[in-house]
């Protein structure tokens, strides 16, 4: 399956390259990837550990420069090189989701405040806020938890939280670091399952970094890095 | 929402302990602070109540706070015809140290110019002035002495008919007024024993004199009390209080007295500054030190608490950048909890110690302009830390949430 080409590309990334350091020290954790992403795909992003996955993600993500290489996020480019064309931060409340591997949830605010504290910070009003955040929670299933604090949940149910708060301003693009890895295989899977629901229900492109492979089924499109470089998986391979 | 008040909530043990300490901390500050003021106050308080213009004591002396003086009682008179003068009392003041109810009583008896004193200057609480030339006595309040009740003093039972407040010695030591006659009678009180040796000695002493055996009523006399004897018996008072006339200038006074071999004049505000300069000085700069040193460190200990506050929630605050949160809300995160941390801690500094200064031994003076200074600095204190801790806060990038 390839990008349809009349689908709006959620996310351009042309020829990124990442060096960490300098002189004896320096890494290439990413070399010369391009990736597109159209609006509706979910993708896989597979590979060892230290091949720049994390790497990768967060300079999509605009909380790590790439070295050099450009990223367009819904036909709006936004980095080249190192230099940002627009307000990152505004620009990430507005148009980007995360998710990791830890929850990351704010320890002080309960279950419904950790997502309404993404709303407000985006401008909503607190009543709004709290009434959006609650159809989220309810959405993945914890509006009971909705006043707990996350030191009273469980880790799969921080991470549904922290993916209601990842989805609360209905981002176009939604970037998933190994949202599973501390989760058990079903509840993995329901997180990778909720992500393809949440990419076709509400019109968002998600990337997920996984070493789960038994859930590929779940995705469109699955990449592999290894050694800094992006290439199609094999499974992919086969299918194109 | 206001992330400030919610992280509160959710450390609300700690954040309150915080508080409490600091407020512990701001307490001692505050105290230090009034028992400096209170030492400088109680130093010159009864200088400063005791309404006199001018002080006259022992030649080259500096008493009778100083050191001690003695004037014979009837400069008094000679004082008193100086053009100007109003009005001329005796000052008698001495620390007795007695056992009443089984507890050490010390009292600055101070003796109050009967008849023309009788204490109607000293700003009472209960009772009235005295009334008669003998055994009664006024009383200040941390003597803890009753109204009505009867303390032995010497060879005599006062009845305490007057209360007054905040009348204490340069030592802290409640005063007792006393007319001046029963003042000298408790200092110079002697037991029976001693009365009677003294006499014998002082009879031995004439007796061996021409001048005793010549004259054999002097014998008689040398053997009687020693207040019938003045040129034999001790000197009188400590000092002579001067009173003028409204609208005349000390100076005028000062230098007609000052021409009397005999005597030393001091002015009101000469008399405070050798108090100041003299007495208290080590104390006033001791406390003084270690108020200095107390501030800077309660600053230190502030600034810490509220750095590492922030610091603490460095991995949030990383979160909050990187789902956007922008910086007026991360500042004021940091800046709202220090102000709080600052003002509660202030308030209940000031609170407390609304009920522990007023129990301590010695008097405790919070100046409002020492509680504004201390406001000042607090303020300033949360306001220096947090800017630390929101510049920490502003260089953070937020894929430290990922480490
Ligand atoms: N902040 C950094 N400074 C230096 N080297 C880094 C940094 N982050 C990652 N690297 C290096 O870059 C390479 C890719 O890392 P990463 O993107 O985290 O890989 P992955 O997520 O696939 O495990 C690794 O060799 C890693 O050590
Ligand atoms: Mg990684």
């Amino acid at each position: 399956m390839s990008v349809p080409p009349n689908a709006i590309l959620a996310l351009e990334a042309e020829g990124l390259t990442k060096i960490y350091g300098s002189g004896n020290t320096e890494v290439v954790a990413m070399k010369d990837v391009s990736l597109t992403v159209s609006k509706r795909q979910v993708i896989a992003l597979l590979g060892p550990s230290g091949a720049g996955k994390s790497t990768l993600l967060t300079a999509i993500g605009l909380i790590n420069p790439p070295t050099s290489g450009r990223i367009t996020i819904g036909g709006q480019p936004v980095m080249d090189g190192p230099r940002s064309l627009v307000d990152l931060r505004a620009f990430r409340r507005k148009h980007l989701g995360f998710v990791f591997q830890k929850a990351n949830l704010i320890p002080f605010l309960t279950a419904v405040e950790n997502v309404a504290v993404a709303l407000e910070i985006n401008g909503e009003t607190p009543a709004k806020a709290r009434k959006r955040a609650m159809e989220l929670l309810d959405y993945l299933g914890v509006a009971d938890r909705s006043r707990n604090l996350p030191e009273a949940l469980s880790g799969g149910q921080q991470q549904r939280i922290a993916v209601a708060r990842a989805l609360a301003n209905h981002p176009s693009l939604i970037l998933a670091d190994e949202p599973t890895a501390a989760l058990d295989s079903f509840r993995g899977r329901q997180v990778m399952e909720l992500f393809r629901r949440v990419a076709h229900e509400r019109d968002s492109a998600v990337i997920v970094v996984t070493h789960d492979h038994r859930s590929l089924d779940v995705f469109d499109q699955t990449y592999e890095m290894e050694d800094g470089l992006l290439r199609h998986h094999k499974s992919d391979l086969l299918h194109s | 929402m206001n992330l400030a008040a919610k992280d509160i909530r959710h450390n609300f043990g700690r954040f309150a302990l915080t508080t409490v300490g600091i407020g512990l901390l701001l307490m001692i500050v505050m105290g230090m602070g009034g028992i400096y003021r209170g030492l400088i106050a109680e130093a010159t308080l009864l200088v400063e109540r005791i309404g006199a213009d001018l002080w006259v004591v022992q030649g080259n002396t500096r008493g009778p706070f100083a050191e001690i003086s003695r004037v014979p009682a009837n400069l008094e008179h000679r004082a008193r015809a100086v053009p100007g003068v109003a009005q001329a009392r005796r000052f008698i003041s001495h620390t007795v140290q007695r056992e009443h109810g089984g507890f050490p009583l010390r009292i600055v008896v101070q003796g109050l110019s009967w008849p023309e004193d009788r204490g109607d200057w000293i700003p009472l609480t209960a009772g009235r002035p005295l009334r008669q030339a003998h055994y009664e006595m006024i009383a200040d309040r941390s003597l803890r002495l009753p109204l009505g009740s009867k303390v032995k003093l010497g060879k005599d039972v006062y009845e305490v008919v007057g209360i007054t407040s905040g009348m204490v010695g340069s030592g802290g030591d409640g005063l007792g007024f006393f007319t001046v006659v029963d003042a000298e009678a408790i200092q110079f009180d002697l037991t029976g024993e001693a009365r009677r040796l003294e006499r014998q000695a002082r009879r031995a002493r004439v007796e061996s004199q021409d001048l005793g055996r010549l004259q054999p009523l002097l014998v008689d006399r040398a053997a009687g009390s020693e207040t019938e004897i003045p040129a034999l018996g001790p000197p009188q008072v400590s000092a002579v209080m001067l009173s003028l006339q409204p609208g005349v200038d000390p100076e005028t006074v000062v230098r007609v007295i000052s021409t009397w071999p005999d005597v030393t004049i001091y002015t009101k505000q000469q008399q405070i500054d050798l108090l100041l300069s003299g007495m208290v000085d080590r104390a006033k700069r001791q406390l003084g030190l270690f108020r200095v040193l107390l501030i800077i460190i309660s600053t230190i200990i502030m600034a810490l608490i509220i750095y590492t506050l922030t610091m603490d929630k460095i991995h949030d605050i990383a979160m909050l950048k990187l789902i956007g949160a922008r910086n007026r809300v991360i500042m004021g995160l940091i800046l709202q909890q220090a102000l709080l941390i600052g003002a509660l801690g202030y308030g209940l500094a000031y609170w407390l110690g609304t009920f522990a200064f007023p129990r301590f031994p010695r008097l405790v003076v919070v100046e409002s302009q020492d509680l504004l200074m201390l406001g000042g600095i607090v303020l300033a204190i949360s306001i220096l830390a947090s800017l630390a801790g929101i510049v920490k806060a502003m260089r953070v990038e937020p894929n430290k949430v990922l480490s």
